[in-house]
C-alpha cells in the first residue's frame, strides 16, 4: 500500500515536478535524512541569528557597514529556510516552484525599490524650505 | 530495494513525457497552487514594509524605535518561532511515515511556541500602548501596528489551522485530503518564519539604528 503510493508519487515527481514542501524523492532511509535536512537547517539559521543579533549591538564593526552585512545575513537566512524547510532547490523537478518563486522576489523588488525612490523623489523635488520639509515628513 | 531509486535508476525515455503524460497528481496541483498564494501573501508583505520604510522617520514628534523597541523580547519572539518552525518540519516527517504520536508531539509543541510568540508580541503591543505610542500617534506608529500586527494575525490565524489540522487527523486519520492541507500548512508555517526574519532584521535591528 505505502510502497504503491511511494511509487506513484515517484512517478508524478519524475514527470510533473515535485510540490513544495515535498521532501526530495523517496529513498529507503528517508526518514532519517529528511530528519537531517531539517537539524541542518536549525543550526544553520540559529547561527545565522545569533550573527545577526550579534553584529547589531557589537561595536568592534564598522559602523556603516552594519545594515549591509545585517542585509545579507537576512537573505542568506531565507535562502536557508528556503532549501532546507520548504525543500526549494535547483533540481529539474523544482523549475515550476523556483520560477514562480522567482516572479514573487522580482515583485517584491520593484514594489519595495520603486516606493523608495520615488517617495525621495517626491521629498528631494518638494520646493519647501528645510525646516517646513522636516514639519510635513513628520506628520 | 526502494522505489524511489529504481524509478531514478530508469532510462529518461522509459517514462511517458510531460505533455503525454496527463495531468499532474492532486497533491502537486495544490501545493503549487497554495505555493503561488504564500508567494502573493509575501508580495502584499513587501507593500507593507515599503510604507514602513517611507514612514519610519515621521514620528510626530513621538516616540521612535529606538526609544520603543526591546531588543531582549525579539530575540526570544525570535527563537520561538524559528524553533516551532523546526518542529513543524518534523510534523510533515511524521506524517509521512504515519507516526500519530510523533505527530501529535510535533503539532503540540510548535502550537505552543507559536502562542508563546504571539503572547510577546501581544505584551510587547500592549507596553507600548501603555507608553502612549498607538496606531493612531504617528505615521510611524500605523505603519509598525500594521506591519507586525498583520503578521501577527497570520500566525493567530495558522494556530488555529494547526488546531483544525489535529481535530480532523483524530477523527479521519491521515488520508490524501488531510495529509495536503498538513502539506499547505506546513508551507504557511515556514513562509511566517521567512517575513519574520525580514521584519526582525530591517525593523527591529536595522531599523533602530541612528
Amino acid at each position: 500500500m505505502m510502497e504503491a503510493q511511494d511509487a506513484r508519487a515517484s512517478m508524478s515527481e519524475a514527470q510533473h515536478g515535485r510540490a513544495p514542501g515535498d521532501r526530495p524523492t523517496v529513498t529507503e532511509e528517508g526518514e532519517s535524512s529528511g530528519f537531517l535536512l531539517c537539524t541542518i537547517g536549525l543550526l544553520l539559521a540559529v547561527i545565522l541569528t545569533a550573527t545577526s543579533f550579534w553584529v547589531a549591538n557589537t561595536t568592534l564593526l564598522w559602523t556603516p557597514g552594519i545594515a549591509l552585512g545585517l542585509g545579507v545575513l537576512a537573505i542568506a537566512q531565507m535562502g536557508v529556510h528556503l532549501v532546507f524547510f520548504l525543500h526549494v532547490t535547483t533540481g529539474p523537478d523544482n523549475t515550476n516552484n523556483v520560477l514562480a518563486l522567482a516572479f514573487g522576489v522580482l515583485i517584491v523588488l520593484l514594489v519595495v525599490a520603486g516606493s523608495l525612490w520615488i517617495m525621495n523623489d517626491l521629498n528631494a523635488n518638494m520646493t519647501l524650505p528645510a525646516n517646513q520639509m522636516n514639519m510635513h515628513m513628520q506628520y | 530495494m526502494s522505489i524511489g531509486v529504481e524509478i531514478n535508476a530508469l532510462p529518461p525515455e522509459a517514462l511517458p513525457i510531460p505533455s503525454e503524460a496527463g495531468p499532474a497528481s492532486k497533491r502537486i496541483v495544490v501545493a503549487y497552487g497554495f505555493w503561488i498564494f504564500i508567494l502573493s501573501d509575501i508580495v502584499m508583505f513587501s507593500a507593507l514594509f515599503a510604507a514602513y520604510a517611507v514612514l519610519v522617520h515621521a514620528t510626530a514628534g513621538g516616540a521612535t524605535g529606538v526609544q520603543l523597541f526591546n531588543q531582549g523580547s525579539v530575540a526570544i519572539e525570535t527563537a520561538c518561532l524559528l524553533a516551532s518552525s523546526y518542529t513543524c518540519g518534523l510534523m510533515t516527517l511524521s506524517v509521512r511515515s504515519r507516526n500519530y504520536a510523533g505527530i501529535y508531539l510535533a503539532a503540540l509543541v510548535t502550537f505552543v511556541l507559536g502562542a508563546a510568540f504571539l503572547g510577546l508580541e501581544l505584551r510587547e503591543f500592549a507596553g507600548m500602548i501603555a507608553r502612549g505610542a498607538t496606531p493612531q500617534s504617528s505615521a510611524f506608529l500605523s505603519a509598525f501596528f500594521t506591519l507586525v500586527g498583520c503578521h501577527g494575525l497570520h500566525v493567530t490565524v495558522g494556530l488555529g489551522w494547526l488546531v483544525v489540522m489535529m481535530a480532523q487527523v483524530s477523527i479521519k486519520y491521515i488520508t490524501p485530503a488531510v495529509e495536503r492541507r498538513l502539506l499547505c500548512f506546513a508551507i504557511f508555517w515556514h513562509a511566517l518564519d521567512i517575513i519574520w526574519v525580514c521584519l526582525f532584521t530591517f525593523v527591529y535591528l536595522i531599523g533602530v539604528r541612528p
